[in-house]
């Protein structure tokens, strides 16, 4: 059991999880107050003594679905599958001809014996489960989905999501949702005006009329029971994944990295969303941070001046040395974007982050351009939520000049000749962009007038440095005239960045 | 630093029987469960395992969340289930031992000092520096306490990293020195609960000492149930549809989502005003209940009259 527990640990590591010993001590303890056979329990106890933070915790669970996968109950179902068929067969068809989902109990058997079904009778049964909310059936749905859709294969070296996408493309869900919430208002409309939650609908949601908000409120709830058998199938994926090749291997190629460590420019949607979760604590802790940098710990050298004047008083022995107190200027942030298509998200991020922790500059402009070059500061000044401004970008800033395609020459020379007398020498000056000019001229002597006018240039680069230069890429010509030239492509190093900045 | 430490405790239990958790306080994860729903606090299988743990190990817990999810009603809860006295330290920027663990009745010494002046120093000295002497402060006291007690240290993340490092002691250790005194160490460990707010990262040394409990928005059933055992007389339905609307603002991005406390005054509010059903004209009366920020209740206020309903 303890090899097992050190097992787990050595995987939470190579995910990224920092536990310390003590930590690994304390999860042995715990197993021994938790009954072993209470998956659930256990899952539970192991993470509060080895997680020590929210935004782990989705890796964290992650790894124990894999890592005691193969010792959990759930695995015997697809072995005993194939056996289960033959007897249930006739509680099935029942089940499929019972209507909308009544057959809770029977739901469980669902699994087992569809494998005669067409396409459409599964797409019908999956509907039942979904407008009946019954979770057995759901689930079994799910298994039998992923059992026909995905068309795994033992030893393919595919991922995980490779499957899910074949599964869920087959099974449509945006049109099945849109079926629930039409049968939902047909449902409604033709007992002109009943009783709240009287009906058969009851468990849907009281409707009285069809409001627009108990439309909202149904698609939330049918858009979550789909969540939930996207989980489900997710779930079956990963259990027959794990059967096939064992757990260690399939830990190793689904380890997720942890939101600050996701690369901005190659997130998908579900990374995405969990990133813009994880940017407002961020930003709140970095601003709580350099305020409190600011305030606490200076220590400046000795004030001689001071010293020698206030030692008088002394008869001229200098008992209390006195120290200047530096205060250090706050800067001047002018942040220039590239916001085309895949640098967007990261430009997206950055201008959320500064504008965040504005505090804590004494003046904060931006800039936003693909091919023509906008001021977006106003956005922000007005809006008392960063991610408001974000959004009002995309749909208001003017940044198209000719065809839409990134062109740092143009908005370069643009900017300079439109803003460049007010760059300061109290300017740190950000240019976030990949650099990918589409081989237009570069322009590369406004970078360099920009450097000789502003206190600092730093150029932030979302790609991989082995990318840089290649193509159509010319950071390495506007680099040669920035103080430096940062590859930032995580959350973190975007948050370190910024808080090195103030 | 903690690990001979815990070898240390570990001998003590066996050779002079060093105050253990004493009897343990519960049976079971599922006991611990029920007994909380028996004193209104609805909790799920994370909260009430790790509540178990944090008794069996004898070991602080550190519980994160967002605002009003019930972070200090946990403590509270498990203080009423117990039935044990809850002893509250309200951390702030600027907290000291002064205030926190104990503190010298210097003006009480300076009576003595003052009142026994022909008495030798040597024993003069030895007086004032006793337990009359001294100011319990909440750490201490719950130390001390010869009753069952739960201690809840509340937004831990609000002092100065440097604080952190009193509390260390006595979340490993169970003990206060106070070096005029010696080291006091619990009559009976005391459940432990640390809230925080996650403004910033915890120090790793205070979290290494602590079990991890997050507590997130409740699932709609669980919501539910809350809104029905802690709102008297609200109808089902109505529940459920509070429940429904406030899971629905939780997808939308509002600079604040409603919070279970926020939920729970709503419906209040609901059932004051003698609402039998939401509807969107309702709701929008309302929101500023919920939520508090304008440009969230407009927001929200827009979604829920259908403004945006094709994606």
């Amino acid at each position: 059991m303890l090899d097992l527990l050190t097992g787990f640990v050595a995987e939470l590591r190579a995910a990224g999880i920092p536990v310390s010993l003590t930590e690994h001590l304390d999860a042995a303890e715990a197993m021994r107050h938790v009954p072993l056979e209470d998956r659930e329990g256990l899952k539970y106890a192991l993470g509060a003594s080895l997680v020590k933070s929210s935004t782990h915790w989705r890796a964290y669970e992650t790894t124990f679905e894999i890592y005691f996968s193969l010792r959990g109950p759930e695995y015997r179902i697809a072995e005993s599958e194939l056996e289960e068929e033959g007897e249930q067969s006739d509680e099935n068809d029942a089940a499929k001809l019972a209507g909308r989902g009544t057959g809770k109990g029977r739901g469980e058997g669902g699994g087992g014996g569809q494998e005669g079904m067409s396409p459409e009778e599964l797409a019908e049964l999956l509907y039942k489960a979904l407008l009946g909310a019954n979770d057995a059936m759901i689930s079994a749905v799910a298994r039998h989905a992923v059992a026909r859709y995905a068309g795994m294969e033992p030893g393919r070296p595919v991922g995980g999501t490779y499957y899910l996408y074949r599964t869920l493309r087959n099974l449509d869900l945006d049109r099945i949702l849109d079926r629930l919430l039409e049968d939902a208002r047909v449902a409604s409309t033709s007992p002109a005006t009943s009783d709240p939650g009287a009906g058969p609908e009851a468990d849907i949601g009281g409707q009285v009329t069809f409001t627009a908000l108990e439309e909202r409120l149904l698609r939330d709830e049918f858009q979550s029971r789909i969540d939930q058998l996207r989980h489900e199938i997710e779930n079956e994926i990963r259990r027959r994944l794990v059967a096939d090749r064992g757990s260690e291997a399939l830990a190793k190629s689904l380890r997720k990295p942890l939101p600050e460590d996701v690369d901005v420019m190659h997130a998908t949607r579900d990374e995405m969303a969990l990133l813009k979760k994880a940017l407002q604590p961020l930003s709140r802790k970095l601003a709580v941070r350099l305020a409190r940098k600011r305030r606490h710990g200076r220590k400046g050298p000795l004030d001689f001046r001071s010293t020698v004047r206030h030692s008088l008083s002394t008869g001229g022995v200098p008992l209390e040395p006195k120290f200047r107190y530096p205060r250090p200027a706050k800067p001047e942030i002018v942040v220039i974007a590239d916001i085309s298509g895949s640098v967007a998200s990261f430009a997206r991020f950055t201008l959320h982050l500064v504008h965040a922790i504005s505090s804590q500059f004494s003046k904060v402009r931006s800039f936003v351009f693909i091919d023509g070059i906008d001021e977006v500061t106003r956005f922000f000044e007005n809006a008392d939520d960063p991610a408001d401004a974000v959004h009002r970008i995309n749909t208001e800033a003017d940044v198209i000049w000719v065809d839409g395609h990134s062109d740092y020459g143009h908005a370069l020379t643009v900017f300079w000749e439109r803003w460049g007398e007010e760059i300061t020498p109290r300017t740190s000056v950000l240019l976030l962009g990949d650099a990918r000019n589409n081989y237009h001229a570069s322009q590369a002597w406004v970078v360099k007038e920009l450097q000789d006018r502003a206190r600092r240039v730093y150029w932030l680069n979302p790609e991989p440095r082995a990318y840089w230069n290649s193509g159509d890429s010319i950071v390495g010509e506007y680099g040669v005239h920035c103080d430096s030239v940062i590859e930032c492509r995580t959350l973190r190093q975007l948050e370190y960045f910024v808080g090195e900045l103030a | 630093m903690t690990s001979p430490a815990n070898v240390a405790r570990e001998n003590d239990t066996i050779t002079t029987g060093f105050p253990v958790a004493g009897e343990p306080r519960f049976e079971s994860i599922d006991s611990v469960r029920q007994g909380l729903a028996s004193v209104d606090y609805l909790a799920d299988e994370g909260i009430a395992g790790v509540v178990y743990l944090a008794d069996r190990l004898a070991k602080p817990v550190l519980v994160e969340g967002p605002a009003g999810t019930g972070k200090t009603e946990l403590a509270k809860s498990v203080a009423r289930l117990t039935g044990s006295r809850l002893i509250r330290l309200q951390c702030y920027e600027g907290l000291d031992e002064s205030k926190a663990l104990y503190e010298w009745n210097y003006k009480k010494q300076l009576l003595r000092i003052q009142a026994g002046s022909d008495q030798a120093w040597q024993e003069l000295e030895e007086d004032i520096f006793s337990e009359e002497f001294l100011l319990a402060r909440p750490l201490l006291e719950a130390i001390r306490s010869p009753d069952p007690v739960v201690l809840l240290i509340d937004e831990v993340d609000r002092v100065e990293l440097e604080t952190e490092a009193l509390l260390l002691e006595i979340l490993s250790e169970y003990q206060v020195s106070i070096p005029e005194l010696g080291t006091v160490r619990a009559t009976r460990i005391p459940l432990v609960f640390l809230t925080s707010n996650n403004t910033r990262e915890l120090s790793e040394a205070l979290k290494r000492r602590c079990l991890y409990l997050h507590i997130d928005y409740p699932q709609l059933d669980r919501e539910r149930a809350i809104v029905e055992t802690r709102v008297p007389g609200i109808s089902a339905a109505l529940a459920d549809q509070v429940a429904r609307i406030v899971r629905s603002l939780r997808t939308l991005e509002l600079k604040k989502h409603p919070s279970v406390s926020e939920t729970l005054d709503w419906a209040r509010t609901l059932v004051v005003l003698g609402v039998e059903s939401i509807d969107a004209e309702r709701a929008r009366e309302t929101l500023n209940i919920l939520l508090k920020y304008q440009s969230d209740i407009d927001r929200a206020a827009k979604e829920l009259a259908g403004v945006e309903l094709t994606d």
